[in-house]
């Protein structure tokens, strides 16, 4: 592992900016390090190589010529493969969609290429981002950098394994239910789900369209808010995206590294531990709340009585926005098409597509929310579960009154081994207990490394803000990062075991 | 609330349009029972005094003004299609023999 691949993205570019060190070394340094130990880890769906190196070229020789660049320009970042991008194959992790290049990027992949990020490639997920693990990939597992045995989270394993192996500086993540929380929780690394509207959906292929939100995903709480400055803001093509600009999320991240957190109210969630948390990741938990008392702030315990019923009100929302959306794979203008024989019908030829097409999750999912939309179901499935949303925002909006920020762990347990959970979906599902409410309400979480549990693999710090206040994650986040770096000695990641390279 | 038949499943993935195999008709059907607790569920609280919200902050409908803008690539487009013709899409035939 060289030097370049253990920067952070913060430092890395000051020296890109120095002049200490070009992007195509940066860039090569890293695509040597996804060479060596790649074939263990699977991060990565694509490699786009002679891409990423044509950009470094390109901002080496801009920078030579005095231009003014994007402070990440020449930094190379990792793109999960639910985001479009024009040139390189993107499948969402799906067979439906092999070999399918297409033809116009996402808005963030615009902003990353205009900015002079190399990209470095696709990152591994489940199948259109459904599952908590990265086993729903159709193109097989994702290891976790920690144990090789284990999960990387999911959906955007892909994403937290690149960062965590020291592959790529800074990847991006799409975030429906805990999607880049929770594998950040369980990859030692640092993940944010921003604000709802906060970045751009448009290129993002489509989960379920009131949940999904794109984000950052990277080693540092700093790097992050980089990103998140990078790729946020108003974009004309999303409806939904926020016409404001983004609060000053660097700014934030320095302040909190710095200053302490006198006179911030952290509100810790009563629902969200006990039962059902592993006692180490628990203990974590408790350590970190110490810190942040330690550092100023005031601990007040909140109660969102309406949380425990998020999971069931996600299993509802979900599919039926999932069915919608995935309607369009039918064969018919991209992607795989199935023929069945006997010259047949174009119905017919869309079911055989997606019969073989869709993975068993998919099915699972994509079946429910068709039942759940059907006629006469309608009100008492969707329409029940948007009730519950309402209340679980009234939840939001009494904590946030008594608390700037709230926190608790980030998933109940550590990574499990692959396979322990593929056969029962409902213990799947629980991995994503802490993280869902924040998508049913729009509200933005980060979660950060909060040490190792009993079992020495890393436990997740969650902190959630009001809609439009991401600021605060960055400035709650950066604190608590700084004054736990202090107690390890240095980032958790370095606790690592070393990978195995080639 | 009883759980999901088989038949249900099979005429459910009809609608969806997803051909399963008689093995994986036996197994969503017993798999599709967590859609029928989370009903149960959130039946619980979801009361007719309370509002519905579809969508996390409040939006009003958004319009661009209407000026031309560059599409995206036609050829591009159909070079990634199952199959083109004529700077189109090729279809299967879309109506049955006895339709």
């Amino acid at each position: 592992m060289s030097d370049l691949t253990c920067l952070t993205a913060a430092a890395l570019a000051e020296s890109l900016a120095a002049g200490e060190v070009s992007s195509v070394e940066a860039t090569q340094a890293h695509l040597d390090r996804i060479g060596a130990v790649d074939h263990a880890v699977h991060a990565f769906l694509h490699v786009s190589t002679d891409e990423a190196l044509a950009t470094a070229r390109d901002v080496d020789e801009r920078r030579a010529r005095g231009e003014q660049l994007h402070a990440l320009a020449g930094v190379p970042i990792a793109v999960k493969d639910v985001v479009v991008t024009r040139g390189l194959p993107t499948t969402a992790g799906s067979r439906i969609l092999e070999g399918w290049v297409p033809p116009y990027d996402a808005t963030l992949v615009e902003k990353i290429k205009a900015a002079g990020l190399p990209i470095l490639g696709k990152t591994n997920m489940d199948e259109f981002a459904m599952g908590s693990s990265t086993e729903h990939s159709a193109y097989g597992n994702t290891h976790n950098p920690w144990d090789l045995d284990r999960i990387p989270g999911g959906s955007g394993g892909g994403s937290a394994a690149a960062v965590g192996a020291y592959e790529a500086p800074l990847a991006i993540g799409t975030d429906t239910g805990g999607s880049i929380r929770q594998p950040a929780a369980v990859t030692g690394t640092v993940g944010v789900k921003p604000t709802y509207g906060s970045v751009s959906r448009y290129g993002l292929i489509a989960l379920a369209s009131s949940l999904d939100q794109a984000g950052p995903v990277t080693r540092t709480v700093l790097d992050s808010a980089l990103l998140h400055e990078l790729i946020g803001g108003h974009d004309p093509r999303d409806s939904t995206s926020i016409a404001e600009p983004l609060p000053a999320l660097v700014a934030a991240a320095r302040r909190g590294a710095t200053a302490g957190l006198s006179g911030v109210r952290v509100g810790v969630i009563t629902e969200l531990q006990g039962e059902g948390y592993q006692p180490g990741v628990l203990a974590r938990f408790e350590e970190s709340l110490e810190l942040l008392r330690g550092a100023g702030a005031e601990i007040v315990e909140v109660s969102c009585p309406h949380f425990t019923y998020a999971l069931a009100a996600y299993y509802l929302i979900l599919p039926a926005e999932a069915s919608s959306n995935l309607a369009k794979f039918d064969g018919m203008r991209f992607g795989l098409r199935v023929v069945p024989e006997d010259n047949p019908t174009a119905e017919r030829v869309m079911a055989a597509t997606r019969g073989q097409g869709f993975g068993d999750e998919v099915k699972r999912r994509v079946i429910l929310g068709t039942y759940a939309l059907s006629a006469g179901y309608y009100d008492a499935y969707y329409g029940s579960a948007q009730k519950v949303r309402t209340l679980i925002q009234r939840d939001f909006d009494a904590a946030f009154a008594q608390a700037d920020v709230l926190v608790s762990p980030t998933a109940p347990t550590t990574a499990f081994k692959l396979g322990e959970k593929l056969d029962d979906p409902l213990a799947m599902y629980l991995n994503d207990v802490a993280t869902i409410p924040a998508n049913l309400a729009g509200v933005p979480g980060l979660s950060l490394p909060a040490g190792l549990s009993d079992d020495g693999l890393p436990v997740g710090f969650q902190v959630l803000a009001p809609a439009k206040a991401d600021d605060r994650l960055y400035r709650v986040g950066a604190a608590l990062e700084a004054m736990l770096e202090n107690t390890w000695g240095g980032p958790l990641l370095a606790q690592a075991p070393e990978l195995e390279t080639r | 609330m009883s759980s999901l038949s088989r038949d249900e499943v099979a005429r459910v993935a009809g609608l969806a349009r997803i051909d399963l195999t008689p093995a994986e008709l036996d197994r969503l059907a017993g798999e599709l029972d967590v859609i029928v607790e989370s009903v149960a569920r959130v039946s619980e609280i979801a009361t007719p005094d309370v509002p519905a919200t579809s969508h996390p902050l409040p939006l009003t409908n958004v319009f661009r003004t209407d000026e031309p803008v560059a599409p995206v690539d036609r050829d591009e487009v159909l070079a990634a299609a199952p199959a083109a013709q004529d700077g189109k899409f090729l279809v299967p035939q879309i109506l049955g023999e006895d339709a």
